[in-house]
């Protein structure tokens, strides 16, 4: 039959599952805006291609699919850049399709021309430029197989006009992939199960440390049956949160900086440490030399490269985690108790439970607007967040009951993630609250997003937690720069309920703790509209506990 | 230690931009690296010669398999290989030295590729070490300029 290119793009990305793409429209992608004005495939409109790509890749995290954005030559590929720095850094399945000039162009200086495979390089699992419109859908096919096996991560596709224009003869292709240089992983070394299983039945003091792996594998059910066959303590990543319930019993929440002390201190006594679908990030393990010192270390994971990357550990297993915890599982005894093991965690948790103090000026404290959420939420909503404090309060104080609940930016750190991860997801999730828990500072990074949410009637939540400050910036001046609080002032800012208002969303103001519920209901009342919420909270209340960077994890500040 | 890779990839535009960014970012020392065709149009060979410890080495190949280009690895250190080097030196020559360095060029089996008025440019093969001592024989008379290919290696035997 015969087609455009465009419309065989279109073609290919309905043969892959796509059903909504994230994108901006420009000069270089005419002819696929064109192909999409009649196509059944839904686009979505962002007010910047950042929002496209933190759309399509909350998209992505709500769902386990391949979320798809869409953006023009040049600028319109150079503004997704950090879109896609922030899936690869945790591992989300994203395809990013970018304009071109037109082939003869390339190379020349042109209008809007940027080499976006060379600057993605880094960042992407894989990227490819389409050099004839005859090896598109090959590439296509391609790009979504890369993106979503193995480790997931972000693959560029960059399509020059003219390849899009061309009318060719076209057949669909086979499903059959053949890449000489990826192969998806499959199996395991079933010989290291065994020795693995060996020492987690002979452990007296085992912990699981559990990351964003166990998400991506959809390995949850799996988890909690290792953790509940013989009785061992749970702790999560940022990641990982939503992987295993924080209200189970064995939970000790999230490990590492802003971790709590009974899941730090689990860490230091334990002596077989399981780690699942982890990396050993700086900000979980501080200090590398004194992280699990008495552990022997188990370590599951499907990205070969993560073995020994930062620590050596004992027992590698290289492999889909499910797959693998499916296997370890049958090889277990039931665990009739640990007493000591059980005992010394305990009072742990009596001692050191996550704690905040009240506000001198009778202002809200942040930590308690978080823990309503979760309360009038019971944990069924979808929570994303932006980046500093409130992110971290929101991983202490707010509860996850299942996997894909929980949006956050953790490997990059990316300001301005939270607001149209929170349009990605309630695109994917109609039914589901959809809540963007956020900062003065990261919200006013990608606030023009008010205008997609607006547009497309959807009721998400932004809840700011407003101290006037760059407040985890300013946290670390205060602890470690002598108070000299040198720009994360930011007091001169919008009045944010009549931004709100201007944009056609509902914008509420709460200063008084008494309102803070009252707010909160009336936000997720709302169906058609989404809801501002300025919460004016302690200006100077900090994340605790904390271990200072390089630390140890047994050397922890504050929130004893 | 030095580590003798020998990387097999896709003959492709790009792919050696994607091996270079990839020592580059995770800060590997590349000390040498050459890409060159093979027997099959479509795949490509890189010798690369790193330095680095086992697990920087095992990092090393973990990494680049990663990459989609990359077909194969083989640490050639690990087996029995034959390396070659080639090497252009020209190096200054009068009359009265003229009759020395011809000598050296013997003894080393190397060949004079061009005469000057007071130059000659040697040329020379084998492997590294062998490299290194034609360059450190022909330093007294003044070397002029030198370029080395990097090494290019093979697995001895019937393993490919």
């Amino acid at each position: 039959m015969k087609m455009r290119g465009a419309e065989i793009l279109l073609d290919c990305l309905k043969k892959e599952g796509v059903d909504t793409i994230f994108g901006y429209p420009g000069g270089s992608v005419l002819p696929i805006y064109d192909a999409l004005f009649n196509s059944d495939i839904r686009h979505i409109l962002t007010r910047h291609e950042q929002g496209a790509a933190h759309a399509a890749d909350a998209y992505a995290r709500v769902t386990g699919k391949v979320g798809v954005c869409l953006a023009t030559s040049g600028p319109g590929a150079t503004n997704l850049v950090t879109g896609i720095a922030n899936a690869y850094m945790d591992s989300v399945p994203m395809v990013c399709l970018t304009g071109q000039v037109s082939t003869a162009l390339i190379g020349r200086d042109a209008f809007q021309e940027a080499d976006i495979t060379g600057i993605t390089l880094p960042i992407t699992k894989h990227n490819y430029m389409v050099e004839s419109t005859e090896e598109l859908a090959q590439v296509i096919k391609e790009a979504f197989y890369i993106a979503r096996t193995n480790r997931p991560g972000p693959v560029v596709v960059d399509l020059p006009k003219d390849i899009m224009e061309k009318v060719i003869d076209y057949k669909p292709i086979s499903d059959e992939i053949n890449i000489r240089g990826y192969r998806v992983m499959r199996g395991f070394n079933s010989g290291q199960v065994l020795a693995a299983a060996e020492l987690i039945n002979k452990a007296q003091r085992p912990v699981i440390y559990a990351g964003g792996g166990v998400i991506s594998s959809d390995a949850s059910a799996e988890l909690l049956q290792l953790a509940e066959t013989r009785k061992i303590p749970v702790t999560t990543t940022l990641m990982g949160l939503g992987g295993f319930p924080s209200t189970h019993y064995l939970s000790l929440g999230m490990l590492g900086m802003h971790g709590t002390r009974y899941a730090n201190y689990a860490i230091g006594e334990s002596d077989v440490l399981i780690a699942v679908g982890v990396r050993f990030d700086d900000r979980v393990t501080g200090k590398i030399d004194t992280f699990a010192p008495h552990a022997r270390i188990i370590h599951i994971d499907i990205d070969a490269a993560e073995i020994g990357k930062n620590v050596n550990v004992h027992v590698p297993i290289v492999g889909d985690v499910k797959e693998i915890l499916l296997a370890l599982n049958q090889k277990l005894q039931p665990q009739p108790e640990y007493g000591e093991w059980h005992q010394a965690i305990d009072r742990w948790k009596d001692e050191y439970p996550l704690r905040y103090g009240f506000s001198m000026e009778g202002r809200i404290m942040p930590q308690h607007i978080i823990e309503k959420i979760y309360e009038l939420t019971g944990g069924e909503a979808i929570i994303t967040t932006e980046v500093g404090q409130h992110q971290m309060w929101t991983a202490q104080f707010c509860k996850f009951k299942h996997p894909r609940t929980f949006v956050t930016s953790g490997g990059l750190g990316t300001m301005g993630f939270g607001f149209p991860a929170a349009i990605g997801a309630k695109i994917a999730r109609p039914d589901s609250p959809v809540i963007d828990i956020a900062g003065d500072g990261s919200i006013q990074m990608n606030i023009q997003e008010l205008g997609t949410a607006v547009q497309y009637k959807l009721p998400v939540i932004i809840c700011i937690l407003n101290n006037q400050f760059l407040g985890m910036v300013r946290q670390w001046q205060s602890l470690f720069y002598e108070g000299r609080y040198s720009y994360t002032d930011i007091s001169h800012q919008p009045d944010f309920v009549k931004v709100a208002e201007a944009y056609g969303a509902i914008g509420i103001r709460v200063t008084e703790m008494k309102d803070v519920e009252p707010a909160l209901k009336r936000a997720l009342a709302s169906t058609d509209c989404p809801v501002l919420i300025d919460f004016w909270v302690e200006r100077e209340a900090d994340v605790f506990p904390m271990v200072p960077p390089g630390g140890s994890l047994s050397n922890m500040l504050g929130g004893d | 230690m030095k580590h003798t890779l020998s990387v097999t990839v896709e003959n492709r535009p790009g792919v050696l931009t994607r091996v270079a960014t990839l020592f580059r970012r995770r800060g590997y020392n590349i000390e040498s690296l050459t890409v060159g065709a093979t027997e099959n149009p479509s795949i490509s060979r890189m010798t690369i010669v790193v330095e680095g410890d086992d697990r920087i080495i095992e990092q090393v190949s973990k990494q680049l398999y990663k990459l989609v280009d990359v077909i194969k690895i083989v640490d050639m250190t690990e087996e029995r290989f034959v390396e070659r080097e080639l090497v252009l030196i020209k190096v200054k020559a009068d009359n009265n030295v003229r009759a020395e360095i011809v000598q050296i060029v013997d003894i080393f089996r190397a060949r004079i590729v061009d005469i000057g008025r007071n130059t000659l440019i040697i040329e020379a093969t084998g492997d590294s070490r062998k490299i290194d001592a034609i360059e450190d024989s022909l330093k007294p008379f003044g070397i002029i300029e030198l370029v080395r290919t990097g090494k290019v290696a093979m697995v001895r035997g019937g393993r490919p």
